[in-house]
């Protein structure tokens, strides 16, 4: 019965991005595609899926009453699976509490801080992954949508010029690879053209969940750039490029990377 | 005119290499292959098998960026190879292919790279003599 149901949504998710892409003579595909089918299964299967089992303890942090407000993120926004469906997909976005753009981590931290009056989570640890993972899986499916903003738009351009800025000691830009080189192999690896649809991802290189930051950062690093600090407003401007960039492809959140 | 047109043909090629196509060794030594070889097999050091393929069938996962390396030696003389191990951007500025002895017009190197070349004078100088090698 639950092999069928994911069969279903699967096939919705599957068939749904196809017809945005046919419709579009869209070239753009999810990392998902340059993948073998040995990993595409891993990430397909929920059972067989290693960042199913942060998106568990995710679903668990969602309903346990924390910080000084004694509030579970389920007491404010009840239902997960109906209050954060396609949520992941229009991040980054504005916070009404500061009026500043933060990516769904930020998001959940300005929850944590200001609405359970409880500590931040670290930056990649267990909890704010598990909790994004299971956030980001709601949104399975859903077509990318970020929201129109002036502040995101000049986010966006400086994430766009960002995205073409050589860097490093081996001069790299992030387009060098992925708008210019996808589908080569850099190595051994397939270089994807850097689709931003399946974050948090399991990554097999990690043996861990990562978020897409890790990954910005990882790219950064191999170009021996200086890579930024975690809250550094790059990161950010990257990611509202990419969500743009990425602009109603269907999320596939968690993924499964090499 | 037709002959014209061959001479001019014949010309231009030799005038570029005497002024940009080619460099001159940077220590005067002639290098060593086997070390080349093993910089250029070596994805820390060399990192050319990233983007290139290479007669090292050791080396199993090998790029396909940029051309093969087999044949090097016979399509191009070791001061033309020079010159593109050094600083491909002088013979096509949107080359992807790091300038691997060059500091200079670099931005936001790491702090571990800073003010550093890539390699040094001496392993290119051993790159150039396993490239010039490369016969087919
Ligand atoms: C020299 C090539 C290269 C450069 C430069 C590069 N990347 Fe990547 N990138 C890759 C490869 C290869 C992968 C995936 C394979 C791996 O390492 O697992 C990847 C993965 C990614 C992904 C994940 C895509 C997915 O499907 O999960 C994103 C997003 C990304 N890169 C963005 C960037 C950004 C932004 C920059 C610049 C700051 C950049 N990359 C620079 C090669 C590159
Ligand atoms: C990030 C990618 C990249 C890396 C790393 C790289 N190259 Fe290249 N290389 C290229 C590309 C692309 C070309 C094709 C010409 C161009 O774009 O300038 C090229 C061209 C060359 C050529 C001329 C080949 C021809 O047939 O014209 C030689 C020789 C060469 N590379 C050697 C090396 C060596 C040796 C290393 C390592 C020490 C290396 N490359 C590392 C991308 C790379």
């Amino acid at each position: 019965m639950r092999s069928l149901r994911l069969a279903a949504v699967l096939l919705a998710v599957f068939t749904g991005s196809l017809a945005l892409a046919l419709a579009q003579g869209d070239s753009r595909h999810s990392g998902y595609q340059d993948m073998g089918p040995a990993l595409r299964k891993m990430q397909d299967d929920d059972t067989a899926n290693p960042a199913m089992l942060f998106v568990q303890s995710g679903e668990a942090l969602w309903s346990q009453k924390a910080g000084a407000a004694g509030k579970s993120c389920a007491d404010c926004h009840q239902h997960a699976t109906v209050s954060m469906k396609g949520v992941a997909a229009r991040y980054p976005a504005v916070a009404g509490e500061t009026g500043e753009p933060v990516d769904l981590e930020g998001r959940i931290n300005l929850c944590r801080t200001n609405h359970q009056q409880a500590p931040a989570l670290a930056t990649e640890s267990d909890e704010l992954l598990g909790l994004s993972a299971y956030v980001a899986l709601q949104s399975r499916g859903q077509p990318i949508a970020p929201p129109n903003d002036v502040q995101l738009a000049a986010l966006r351009a400086k994430g766009a010029e960002i995205f073409r800025q050589r860097q490093g000691q081996l001069n790299l830009s992030c387009a060098n690879c992925h708008d210019d080189n996808p589908g080569k192999k850099l190595a051994g690896a397939t270089i994807p053209q850097g689709h931003p649809t399946g974050y948090p991802i399991y990554r097999l290189e990690w043996q861990a969940l990562g978020s897409l930051k890790r990954r910005l950062r990882n790219c950064v690093v191999g170009t021996r750039a200086e890579a930024w600090p975690f809250d550094a407003a790059e990161y950010l401007a990257l990611e509202s490029y990419l969500m743009e960039r990425a602009r109603g492809m269907a999320m596939d959140a968690p993924g499964v990377r090499p | 005119m037709k002959r014209m047109l061959c001479a001019l043909l014949l010309l231009l090629p030799g005038l570029a290499s005497a002024q940009q196509d080619s460099m001159p060794s940077l220590t005067g030594k002639p290098g060593d292959p086997t070390r080349g070889r093993a910089i250029v097999a070596n994805r820390s050091v060399g990192l050319c098998l990233l983007c290139h393929s290479a007669p090292i069938p050791e080396e199993r996962f090998q790029g396909n960026l940029a051309p093969n390396l087999a044949g090097s030696g016979s399509r191009a003389t070791p001061d033309q190879l020079r010159l593109r191990v050094v600083d491909a951007a002088r013979l096509n500025p949107d080359t992807i292919m790091p300038p691997y002895y060059r500091v200079d017009g670099l931005t936001r190197v790491a702090r571990n790279f800073q003010g550093k070349t890539i390699l040094t004078a001496g392993q290119i100088e051993d790159v150039v003599a396993y490239l010039a090698s490369l016969k087919e």
